[in-house]
């Protein structure tokens, strides 16, 4: 199954009532499974997203009133956490850390998009010599455990003084670097019938203008769901900016919020919960938009392994 | 000319061949000279930054770390080789140890418990009633989230002393306090923080399910095989690709777990050291002490297990792996 039917697949599904049994043919023995099926799904779902919830209502109540509390809802209902978090830490406003995580999630989506796409275009519609071993190598790094490379990438942009600067998270990006990315968007453009880039070479199209105006525009899926990943998972990153950036007004929201952890130890739990909220906060907003894509590129991810 | 590009996408019948190899090549007419010549510049012109990148950002780095793994190197002196030194102090390095075997226990218990739950929760959603896409997404959310610091500081808040799992402890009768603080409860709270990411899997489960031709399940009926035949002999054969993939990947995924485990134990490997993760031992050495060829020693000796585990899941899948009667 292609990423393009994968998304497809889902999509039915999620709005899908085709497969759906006329309500007066089910027997009462398939009343009483779906009911079952029901119950355990909701309590499932309880215990699932019971932490979360947690979090999130937690963050409205009362320092004091947090740890301990297994009940959700806030006895008391207060802003002040909130108010708090945003004051930021250290003379460092909390839109700076906002600021820095945004500026960095976006151009780290520009860049894995933009170079996934060529990569992956190569991969899967230009017959060079090599690509066979050039592919095989790109799957091997897919498995690579980040740990070999990290030690003297961090010596080479260390003594190059690019500390404390952006290019360290960066660059990889825009050098397809990321193979997940790369794998996803090939599964894609094999599902793409190759009739059209036929058509359009017969006519004389290269390969940069077959690229840019056949294919492009038919990866948009892809596309859209390669960004969304991206863009949770350097906002979430927290190795990367760790080693790279020291100076506090560079911070990303997970090191900003690891700081503020230990600058408030003495158990303001409060702000801590409202400070975790916010860092979640356009992660939580891009799933619920997007979760189709999310999940219709998780499931296909897998297949075709 | 116009292109009719508005078809959907999605309605492509035409499915590449189901390998993980490189799609073949277009058309098998014979290409002049020329033109060969042309697909190779215009090739390697679209492949130019990945190799860039696979060179300069992870070829490159591999050598240069296998060389300093046989190094004492602190960033500011010259890397001064000391052979196998590294690697024999490393196996003497009760610290060392200890984050070995606390990731093992981690991948070797956690991993196979995750995936019981995604493909458990995957058979209960793998039917045609409503409701399926709210219930998937609900239990995907955690796997988007479980790896952030946000939730690492929940994780440590929920399961302090005093705090609601120690409460709902109490409630139940089992006095076990934090388990934050406690060793031997340290591993279980960061193998529940595993479980509970079990959407990621889960739904690629449900993608293998769908694919399940329906028509082996009514031959099965008419055989009169009961449910658990019907799953040990039909759903788990056809799930085996897929259950390899999901195997693979959450293992390789495991060995990694640093986030998590720097937040929960305040970067210093927690109680008697039973959250000492080996990513986080590592980063210790690395960057906080500075000794990067000694680090680079146990970065390889990663790559290495891990290799070894990725070579006997390969060759071990002719075994139980089934890829035949694929009717896609």
């Amino acid at each position: 199954m292609t990423v393009a039917q994968d998304l497809t697949t889902t999509r039915s599904i999620t709005t899908g009532s085709a497969k759906r049994m006329p309500r007066r043919r089910r027997g009462r023995r398939e009343v009483v499974r779906s009911v079952v099926f029901h119950v355990l799904s909701l309590a499932l779902v309880v215990v699932v997203l019971y932490p979360a919830a947690w979090m999130l209502l937690s963050s409205f109540k009362p320092s004091d009133q947090i740890v301990g509390d297994v009940g959700l809802l806030p006895k008391e209902f207060t802003l002040d956490n909130f108010l708090t978090a945003l004051d930021g830490i250290a003379g460092i406003s909390f839109w700076t850390f906002f600021g820095n995580s945004m500026a960095l999630a976006v151009l780290s989506v520009i860049g894995i998009v933009a170079s996934s796409s060529v990569t992956a275009y190569a991969f899967a519609r230009i017959s060079f010599a090599g690509r066979g071993i050039w592919f095989g190598l790109m799957i091997g790094t897919l498995l690579l455990p980040f740990h070999v490379v990290i030690i003297p990438q961090y010596i080479v942009f260390s003594q190059a003084g690019l500390v404390n600067t952006y290019l360290p998270l960066l660059l990889g990006k825009y050098l397809a670097t990321e193979a997940f990315f790369v794998f996803l968007i090939v599964q894609f453009m094999r599902g793409v019938p190759r009739d059209l880039d036929e058509a359009a070479r017969l006519d004389g199209a290269g390969h940069g203008r077959i690229f840019f105006s056949i294919m492009l525009p038919l990866m948009r899926p892809a596309l859209v769901t390669s960004a969304i990943f991206a863009f949770i998972w350097t906002w979430n990153d927290f190795f990367g900016p760790l080693l790279y950036l020291k100076k506090p007004d560079l911070y990303t929201m997970p090191i900003a919020l690891r700081l503020y952890v230990d600058a408030t130890s003495t158990s303001d739990f409060g702000a801590q919960m409202a400070m975790a909220v916010l860092a979640l906060l356009p992660v939580l907003v891009f799933f619920l938009v997007f979760q189709r894509y999310i999940i219709g590129g998780m499931a296909s991810s897998g297949l075709k392994g | 000319m116009t292109m009719t590009i508005d078809t959907p996408v999605a309605g492509a019948t035409d499915v590449a061949p189901a390998t993980a190899g490189p799609p073949a090549p277009s058309s098998p007419r014979r290409r002049r000279n020329g033109v060969a010549g042309h697909e190779n510049r215009a090739g390697y012109t679209f492949l130019l930054p990945w190799l860039l990148g696979f060179f300069l950002l992870t070829a490159g780095p591999m050598v240069a770390s296998l060389y300093l793994s046989f190094t004492t190197y602190n960033l500011f002196e010259p890397p001064e080789w000391v052979g196998l030194q590294n690697y024999q102090q490393l196996f003497t390095d009760p610290r060392f140890l200890q984050s070995a075997q606390v990731t093992l226990v981690y991948v070797i218990v956690g991993t196979p418990i995750k995936l019981a739950a995604a493909l458990g929760v995957a058979l209960l959603l793998n039917n045609s009633r409503r409701g399926q896409g709210f219930y998937r997404s609900a239990f995907y959310a955690p796997s988007l989230i479980g790896a952030s610091v946000s939730i690492a500081i929940v994780w440590r808040a929920m399961f302090i002393d005093d705090g609601i799992v120690d409460r709902i402890g109490q409630a139940i009768g089992l006095d076990w306090g934090g388990w934050v603080g406690n060793p031997d409860y340290t591993m279980p709270m960061f193998i529940l923080l595993a479980t509970w990411q079990f959407g990621a899997p889960m739904v690629i489960f449900l993608a293998g399910l769908k694919d399940i031709p329906q028509e082996l399940y009514e031959a099965a009926d008419v055989d009169g095989a009961g449910r658990w035949r019907r799953f040990w002999n039909i759903t788990l054969p056809m799930l085996s690709p897929v259950l390899f993939f999901n195997l693979l990947l959450e293992t390789i995924n495991a060995f990694q777990v640093f986030a998590s485990a720097y937040i929960i134990s305040d970067g210093t490997g927690g109680p008697a050291g039973s959250s000492l993760f080996y990513t986080l031992y590592m980063y210790t050495k690395g960057f906080v002490d500075l000794r990067m060829g000694y680090a680079s020693a146990m970065a390889w000796i990663l790559l290495v297990v891990v290799g070894i585990i990725t070579l006997i899941f390969f060759r071990s899948s002719k075994l139980w792996v089934h890829y035949g009667g694929d009717a896609r």
